[in-house]
């Protein structure tokens, strides 16, 4: 297997493409570069040479029978699964094309609520009704787990006619779920069982990590490449058990996907499976070593607490992704997006998000030492020079939501805009979240609380960002009109 | 046969030196280390094909890195030295009777091995004040506290291994690790080219953040790019532009260093005064 690994059938056909020095009458226009020597001196000639169409020897994403359909079968091999498909619009587009391919309009689909927004854009586009399970909330480190078992147990009793149950397992935090629990309860009661796994690619490769989608038996898992796993950004993968219909699903994918896919795209996934499955369990190890040692280091540091396992309770915080450096900010008297916006300002040092009462830094492939020791020595001189009471700061995150109409319903009712201090007890026709992490604070159809507008102000006051509304600056919120 | 060693100053820009013998060359984990015997120069060490010093022109930016914060504070005991693992600044500091400790804080044990192969220099790491530590310096200043009285960063340029000590965290860590009367010394690069004026600059902003106080002196380096070379001192208080006659009563023989170009040290170009103030 390990030989066949080696191979990738997309790099190898694109190199074959340069050498035979084809003459191109075809798609795209700037011909090898040479129409925009402004964007070839920027990007460099060996990109441009293979930002091409699809041709016969280079297949074809829409309907692939020669390069991309054995580079996806090396995938799906390397990942475990029974099809794998290669996606160039993010993993959103693999998320969405999960639900679109289980879930009709109508259909109902157990989700705890701190999924995605990708996820609640499929719901818009299919017509789905979301059932939520409340995910558990850690007191400790103020950020919302995985779902409860018996929680899940109740829904799937109350809505036997759901029609799968979505799971984002790992976290951008990195809590896991008990997933295989899960993927027997779904199928017991006739019920697909698909995984949000944008934050997850490693758990394929590595050893000691968290069980992953596909070993654990679920139907289908989004997976981001680009995020942990080394291939360009916005590529991914879509990973099918033996029991979906793969000619069906590459149906719906190709429902919104586009006609012309980036072989930039598709062969940095074809590389960096073939790398993941050839050093990837030692890559891994390393990147464990530097989070464990950064872990303890932090822990040190007054205020900070790096948590991992330790945690574990045995349901909502099954298991967790100790590749994952998640830092707990709130006894240093800063929220989380106050320390990200204090190293990336004052330390230079870019983090991938800090919300209320957290920061996250992703630690790949690609780091050193080195870098890991800027960030300690920084967060330490943060704690030295920036530390406040932390009496004042707000202490939870998980709002449990009140759903009055479908998101769909809401999304494509007739909506208003009111000024948002004035919204209470309206019914939100928009998403307004934090970007990152990109879980929906309000999802279209729910009831605007008072609990939720004063979370809102407290994260607009921190510096959060706050997208998803049609006023960009959120004075007013979409609402939905009442006959 | 002719045999020559170019060193980069910018894309545009090379210095060559013509060589009599390659004497050294090795890969360590974190640089690549060569040492060249050289007609003008005597025996030089480059590090990542960067000049780091010269038999002939070494006393130049030692004298001045060491001399001018022990003449502004002669009560200086305990020092800690990051990078110089060629053992100038040392052999500049051993000197100093007065001074009881110096910790040296290298990250590539094989420079120090090869320069005590093949620079008289490193013969300073012998003194019985001296303890040499190989780790990170970033590392190793985050866990000190109130310790020094002086800490001198003779580091790399800021693209390298040395890249850690040219960043705000570095310099927070040092203030913490320095006493109430605590000096910092910065080897600060050159303002003339672009690339080494902006690292100058963004090194001298972040010094000034996370000091009271932080002044800007400057030496003429004949192997170093452009050959005008500054240094950053930095206290929590102590002024440098002082008088430091009562330094002269050590007798120290000195080439370069001595009380009246302290005080002039300091006296900086127009253009340089423009960059700092700007930053």
């Amino acid at each position: 297997m390990i030989e066949d690994q080696r191979r990738a059938p997309i790099y190898e056909a694109l190199n074959e493409y340069k050498r035979n020095r084809i003459v191109s009458f075809d798609v795209p226009g700037h011909k090898q570069g040479r129409g925009n020597k402004r964007l070839t001196d920027f990007l460099g000639q060996a990109c441009l040479d293979v930002d091409v169409n699809s041709m016969k020897p280079l297949d074809n994403l829409c309907h692939p029978t020669g390069v991309i359909k054995e580079a996806e079968e090396l995938a799906a091999e390397a990942f475990g699964a029974a099809h794998a498909f290669f996606m160039v619009n993010g993993t959103s587009s693999a998320v969405q094309a999960m639900i679109m391919s289980v879930c009709k309009r109508g259909d109902k689909i157990i989700m705890p609520r701190n999924v995605h927004r990708s996820a609640i854009n499929a719901l818009i586009i299919t017509g789905a009704i979301p059932v939520y399970v409340n995910p558990g909330m850690s007191k400790e480190i103020g950020i919302s787990l995985g779902m409860k078992i018996a929680d899940l147990e109740a829904a799937i009793k109350k809505h036997p006619d759901a029609k799968a149950i979505l799971v984002n397992n790992p976290t951008y935090y990195g809590i896991c779920s008990n997933l295989k629990r899960i993927v027997a309860l779904g199928h017991q009661s006739g019920m697909k069982v698909l995984v949000d796994e944008a934050h997850g690619t490693h758990l394929y490769f590595g050893e000691d990590l968290p069980v992953n989608a596909m070993a654990a038996g679920a139907d289908m898992a989004a997976v981001s490449t680009h995020k942990t796993g080394g291939s360009l950004t916005q590529s991914s993968l879509l990973l099918l058990g033996k029991a979906m219909n793969a000619d069906y699903v590459r149906q719906v994918i190709n429902l919104t996907q586009t006609t012309s896919g980036s072989y930039l795209l598709m062969s940095s996934v074809d590389i960096a499976r073939s790398e993941l499955a050839i050093h990837g369990k030692e890559i891994f190890k390393k990147v464990v070593e530097m989070a464990d040692y950064a872990r303890q280091e932090i822990n040190k540091i007054q205020g900070l607490y790096a948590f991992s396992r330790e945690l574990c309770n045995g349901d909502d915080l099954y298991d967790f992704d100790i590749t994952k450096l998640s830092i707990h900010t709130r006894q240093m008297g800063l929220a989380g997006i106050e320390v990200y916006d204090i190293l990336r300002d004052d330390f230079d040092i870019q983090i991938e998000f800090g919300d209320i009462g957290n920061i996250l830094a992703i630690i790949s492939v690609g780091d050193r030492p080195f870098e890991i020791e800027r960030l300690i020595a920084a967060l330490a001189e943060i704690s030295r020079t920036a530390s406040k009471d932390p009496s004042g700061l707000y202490d939870h995150e998980y709002i449990d939501p009140e759903v009055v109409y479908s998101p769909q319903a809401a999304f494509y009712a007739n909506k208003k805009a009111v000024a948002i201090e004035e919204t209470e007890g309206m019914v939100c026709a928009e998403f307004v979240m934090c970007y990152p992490p990109g879980i929906p604070i309000l999802a279209p159809g729910e009831k605007i609380t008072k609990d939720i507008l004063e979370y809102i102000d407290f994260a607009k006051e921190k510096g959060c960002v706050l997208t998803g509304t049609e006023d960009m600056d959120l004075n007013y919120l979409n609402i939905v009109e009442v006959e | 046969m002719e045999l020559w060693y170019s060193e980069k100053h910018t894309d545009d820009v090379k210095l060559s030196i013509r060589v009599d013998e390659h004497l050294y060359s090795k890969q360590s984990e974190f640089q690549r280390i060569d040492v060249l015997k050289t007609y003008e120069f005597g025996k030089i060490l480059t590090l990542d094909g960067v000049v780091m010093l010269t038999e002939k022109d070494e006393f130049i930016y030692h004298e001045m890195i060491a001399h001018v914060p022990m003449a502004v504070n002669p009560q200086i005991k305990k020092i800690l030295v990051i990078g110089a693992g060629d053992g100038g600044t040392v052999n500049q500091l051993i000197r100093y009777p007065s001074i009881e400790k110096i910790d040296v804080v290298e990250i590539d044990r094989l420079v120090v091995e090869v320069c005590k192969q093949y620079f008289s220099i490193a013969k300073s790491f012998n003194d019985h004040r001296v303890t040499i530590f190989y780790e990170d310096g970033l590392k190793f200043v985050r866990t000190v506290h109130n310790e020094y009285d002086l800490i001198i960063v003779d580091s790399t340029d800021p693209f390298g291994p040395g890249e850690g000590l040219f960043t705000k965290e570095f310099y927070g860590n040092c203030y913490k690790a320095l006493k109430d009367n605590g000096i910092l010394i910065n080897q600060h690069e050159s303002p003339y080219y672009s690339e080494d004026a902006l690292a100058m600059m963004r090194a001298h902003r972040k010094i000034a953040s996370t000091f009271e106080l932080a002044k800007v002196y400057q030496a003429h380096i004949p192997s170093y790019p452009s050959g005008h070379w500054l240094f950053g001192f930095a206290s929590k208080g102590m002024d440098p532009e002082t008088d430091v006659s009562s330094w002269n009563k050590l007798n120290l023989k000195t080439k370069y260093y001595n009380t009246e170009l302290h005080s002039g040290c300091f006296k900086l170009p127009t253009y340089v005064l423009d960059m700092l103030e700007k930053h």
